[in-house]
């Protein structure tokens, strides 16, 4: 089986070509003049979306991953990529989040095509880029050190867009923020070091032929895991996240709370299905899931006591980010073929989908509301679906999302995974979510409620707010919405790919 | 037999140092145990045969990430702390113990025969050209992490960068140390610079068939630049300078074009055609030299805070 | 599987095993963020002695030690050095802006 799986397939390039083109486009941005930063960025950033389309195209077209020898080598001497269909859900997913965010950023953080160069429009680029790549690394890379190295390109590329505004209370959540993310990526660096020390590879595809308990690969997926979920914010490490996506810019937010936090989820994810042998982690899944049952309940809980809606907004990641971890007791307890072929394994990815499109446009409606009223104290919210009624109906549309209401990605993949729970006799996972729905119904509510509201006094609108950004954040909504039409069933692509274990 | 005592006295000082480092309440002691520590294990690489790392370890993580902390601990002032309750130290100190426990249980079960890729480094080793096996390792095998690496290095820098204050972008970063306070620097400066120079380039040259390489040597040179930025013989460059930029990006780009290059030429991104193998890596080796010393360099010099066009 | 000789490759291994224990209680336990970013790179040296160790025993084919882990510490120091010299400046702006507030507050 591994040989077959470790040649370079037709398409094997778009890989190739989905990490280095970001860089190109960083390189770029540094050596054009100021005034064409974002023309740059935007052009690099439109590729990236074709390129993720295409390698999406190309997986669903031929049923089975795309792999690249990177210098001809074959691993585990070489460095190997490859994307399957999950992998090229996401890459497909980063794409388009990251092409509209820089349509929503275009002409902020006071670009001036005329003046000279500005810190923020050339900091906010250039992270943005490099968020890019390092993610598409992330989704296709193959080797755990490979891997580290793109975790690491995500936090630099993450840190600074925290900190972007300069004021003190962000450089705290910025340095909080590092000091989590590199304690999580020397942890999971432990793992590489013994899975290495015990195996001489560290080639994904290779370890996934292991059997049998073995102390060495528990201890290293633990001490991963653990760094990983730090990186993830999952509950109780998610003391860092609220005042780091809250304090950044809203475009950065956006990027972080829908992407960022993605992609080390990702990671473990890979580890637990792809590199654990069947029937060990049990204990462990059911472990992560009770940390994700009380990231849903204590994130919205911490939602619903926020004053301001960007606090909110991101407490609310907290609670979403939960959910994802349902996917590891669901999954594993299923009685599908295969993890991958579950009800819940389909519902989790949904879950991921949904929340990034949902999550992406609140907080740029939330940046929105910002420059409409200049604030985003929830008290002060009445009379402002008349002021901004298109980033209202964002916030609406991205708010039944996050509460699972039908229509919509956030309904589909919580229904998906409550079928899952009921139908393996676990109703304790469906009691939080239905809990965390209705926690969610309330803290969108307290948004919304004023929104919808008359003003005692006719409000004014403080700054005209471009309609193509209002649209930006508005189309982000709507895709959440569309997720809710897609079959409510398992799907075929999700499981393409997946090195699935088979009992020797 | 005297071996073992000379590896169980390095161990045993790591150990305390970092002890040391840890539990002391003065913060300014603390970065000088660290720095301590980066030298001692040094020794330790070395003792494991790993000269490569060694060298690696003295030049980055000893030498500046030392001067970098230093730099820190000039401008910051020292915050008075309260101990943690001792229960949360008994309980997070029970739990570090247990995963140090369980990573002893691992080096003392080893697998064996341990696995190792040494004799599949060898057999190929000829087709790149290179002497030094970890050479082989960081330019073909795994050029791709080797490439990232770079950009990783850049990032990192522009991230330092931006935290510069907004009015002195485009500036230039003042040296922490003022000039006056050290007499003899200039002079000093003057007498090792092209001395430091020379042994930077050779060990980048070496590097390729022997320990040695491109971090190492950038690191040296950085170094050399970084004491003439502090014994004033020349200014830190202004961030804003194109040919600063060049210099920082030449690396990376030259990376890039040859591995793009491999494509057509041998069949694969960072592949690189037999007959060419050895010159393209140098050719890599020396773009990366410079833009690793030159970014090395201004990571240590940290943001600008000159406003451009405005002099102190 | 069997239990390794004490050798230096053992010793050190034993050594990186407590570092990582040491470097880990830092990080948890203190306040202050310079002394969490140095709790950082003492954990992180020790996880690059376990790479090493793990080279040493793979020494082979010629070679006193598997080249590979070793390219990888030397990828690892770089990434450290970045890590810290990012979180450094952080924590530099920190410390300037809380000094300038003070002085506010003086005033």
């Amino acid at each position: 089986m591994t040989a077959a799986l470790m040649a370079t397939t037709p398409g094997g390039l778009l890989l190739v070509l989905a990490v280095v083109v970001p860089v190109i486009g960083i390189l770029a941005l540094w050596l054009v003049r100021a005034r064409d930063i974002e023309w740059v960025a935007i052009a690099t950033l439109a590729v990236n979306l074709f390129l993720s389309l295409a390698t999406l195209q190309a997986v669903r077209a031929s049923d089975a991953p795309l792999v690249y020898l990177v210098g001809g080598w074959l691993p585990p001497l070489g460095l190997a990529l490859r994307v399957d269909g999950i992998a090229a859900v996401l890459m497909a997913m980063t794409g388009a989040i990251v092409a509209v965010t820089a349509l929503y950023a275009r002409g902020q953080f006071g670009f001036d095509p005329q003046g000279p160069e500005r810190r923020r429009p050339m900091v906010f680029w250039t992270m943005l880029l490099a968020i890019t790549g390092a993610l598409n690394l992330i989704f296709a890379g193959e080797d755990l050190f490979n891997l580290y190295v793109a975790l690491e390109l995500l936090t630099f590329a993450a840190v600074p867009l925290v900190s972007l505004d300069g004021s003190r209370d962000t450089l705290e959540a910025a340095l909080r923020y590092l000091v989590f993310a590199l304690a999580g990526s020397v942890l999971y660096l432990l793992g590489v070091a013994v899975i290495y020390g015990a195996y001489g590879t560290l080639d994904l595809v290779v370890l996934s032929e292991i059997r049998g308990a073995e102390g060495a690969l528990l201890l290293a997926i633990a001490l991963m895991t653990a760094g990983l979920i730090a990186k993830t914010a999952l509950f109780p490490l998610h003391l860092w996240l609220p005042p780091a996506h809250a304090g950044a810019p809203a475009a950065a937010s956006a990027i972080l709370s829908a992407l960022v936090v993605k992609g080390s989820f990702f990671l473990i994810l890979r580890l637990w299905f792809d590199l654990l042998p069947p029937g060990l982690g049990t204990i462990g899944a059911n472990g992560l899931g009770l940390l994700g049952a009380g990231a849903v309940i204590v994130g919205s809980v911490l939602a619903l006591r926020q004053a301001r809606l960007k606090l909110l907004v991101a407490y609310s990641t907290v609670a979403q980010i939960g959910y994802l971890f349902l996917i590891f007791p669901l999954a594993t307890g299923s009685e599908a073929a295969s993890p991958f072929a579950s009800l819940a394994w389909t519902g989790g990815v949904l879950q991921l989908l949904a929340h990034a499109f949902a999550k992406a446009a609140m907080f740029m409606a939330a940046g929105l509301v910002y420059e409409a009223i200049g604030h985003d104290r929830i008290d002060g919210f009445r009379g402002l679906g008349r002021l901004a009624p298109i980033t209202v109906l964002t916030m609406t549309l991205a708010g039944l999302s996050l509460m699972g209401l039908p229509p919509s990605g956030g309904f589909s993949a919580k229904w998906l995974m409550l079928s899952a729970s009921l139908g393996e006799g676990a109703w304790w996972w469906a009691v939080v979510i239905l809990a965390g729905g209705l926690l969610a119904a309330g803290y969108v509510f307290r948004i919304l409620m004023p929104a919808f509201s008359t003003p005692d006094a006719p409000a004014e609108r403080l700054h005209p707010v471009a309609l193509t950004r209002e649209l930006a954040a508005l189309s982000l909504a709507v895709i959440a919405i569309l997720i809710g039409f897609l079959p409510l069933s398992p799907w075929p692509l999700l499981a393409i790919g997946r090195l699935i274990q088979v009992s020797p | 037999m005297l071996g073992l005592a000379l590896d169980l006295l390095i161990a045993a000082l790591v150990i305390g140092v970092a002890l040391w480092t840890v539990r002391t309440r003065d913060d300014f002691a603390a970065i000088v145990g660290f720095v301590a520590y980066g030298l001692l294990l040094t020794l330790a690489w070395a003792r494991l045969a790993a000269y490569d790392v060694a060298l690696t370890e003295a030049a980055i993580g000893g030498g500046v990430t030392g001067v970098i902390l230093l730099r820190a601990s000039i401008r910051l002032k020292p915050v008075a702390t309260a101990r943690k309750p001792i229960g949360a130290r008994i309980l997070v100190g029970l739990l570090c113990a247990a995963i140090s426990a369980a990573l002893a249980a691992v080096v003392l079960l080893p697998m064996t025969p341990a696995p190792s890729l040494a004799i599949e480094v060898r057999t190929h080793l000829a087709s790149t050209g290179l002497g030094n096996p970890i050479a082989g390792v960081l330019m073909a095998y795994r050029a791709l992490d080797t490439f990232l690496e770079t950009v990783v290095v850049l990032l990192a820098l522009f991230g330092v960068w931006s935290l510069t204050p907004d009015a002195a972008w485009g500036g230039r970063p003042a040296m922490a140390v003022p000039a006056a306070a050290f007499g003899p620097l200039p002079l000093f400066g003057r007498l090792l610079i092209p001395v430091g120079i020379v042994i930077g380039v050779y060990i980048v040259w070496v590097g390729a068939d022997a320990p040695g390489g491109k971090f190492q040597g950038a690191t040296i040179l950085a170094a050399m630049w970084i004491l003439a930025m502090m014994a004033g013989l020349t200014q830190a460059p202004s961030i804003g300078r194109w040919r600063l930029r060049l210099l920082l990006a030449a690396g990376p780009i030259v990376f890039l074009a040859i591995g793009l290059a491999g494509i057509p030429l041998a069949g694969a991104f960072l592949a690189y055609p037999e007959a060419l193998a050895k010159p393209l890596i140098l050719l890599i080796e020396v773009a990366l030299t410079l833009s690793i010393a030159a970014t090395l360099g201004l990571l240590v010099a940290g943001p600008p805070d000159v406003t451009p066009g405005v002099e102190p | 599987m069997s239990l390794a000789t004490l050798d230096a490759a053992t010793l050190y291994g034993l050594m990186g095993a407590v570092l990582v224990g040491i470097g880990l209680y830092g990080i948890v336990l203190h306040d202050v963020f310079i002394r969490r970013l140095l709790a950082f790179n003492l954990l992180g040296g020790g996880v690059f002695i376990l790479f090493g160790v793990i080279a040493r025993r793979g020494a082979g084919a010629g070679f006193p030690g598997d080249p590979v882990p070793q390219a990888l510490v030397i990828t690892g120091v770089v990434v450290a050095f970045c890590a810290t010299a990012l979180a450094i400046t952080l924590i530099e702006r920190l410390a300037a802006k809380d000094e300038a507030s003070d002085g506010d507050d003086h005033s």
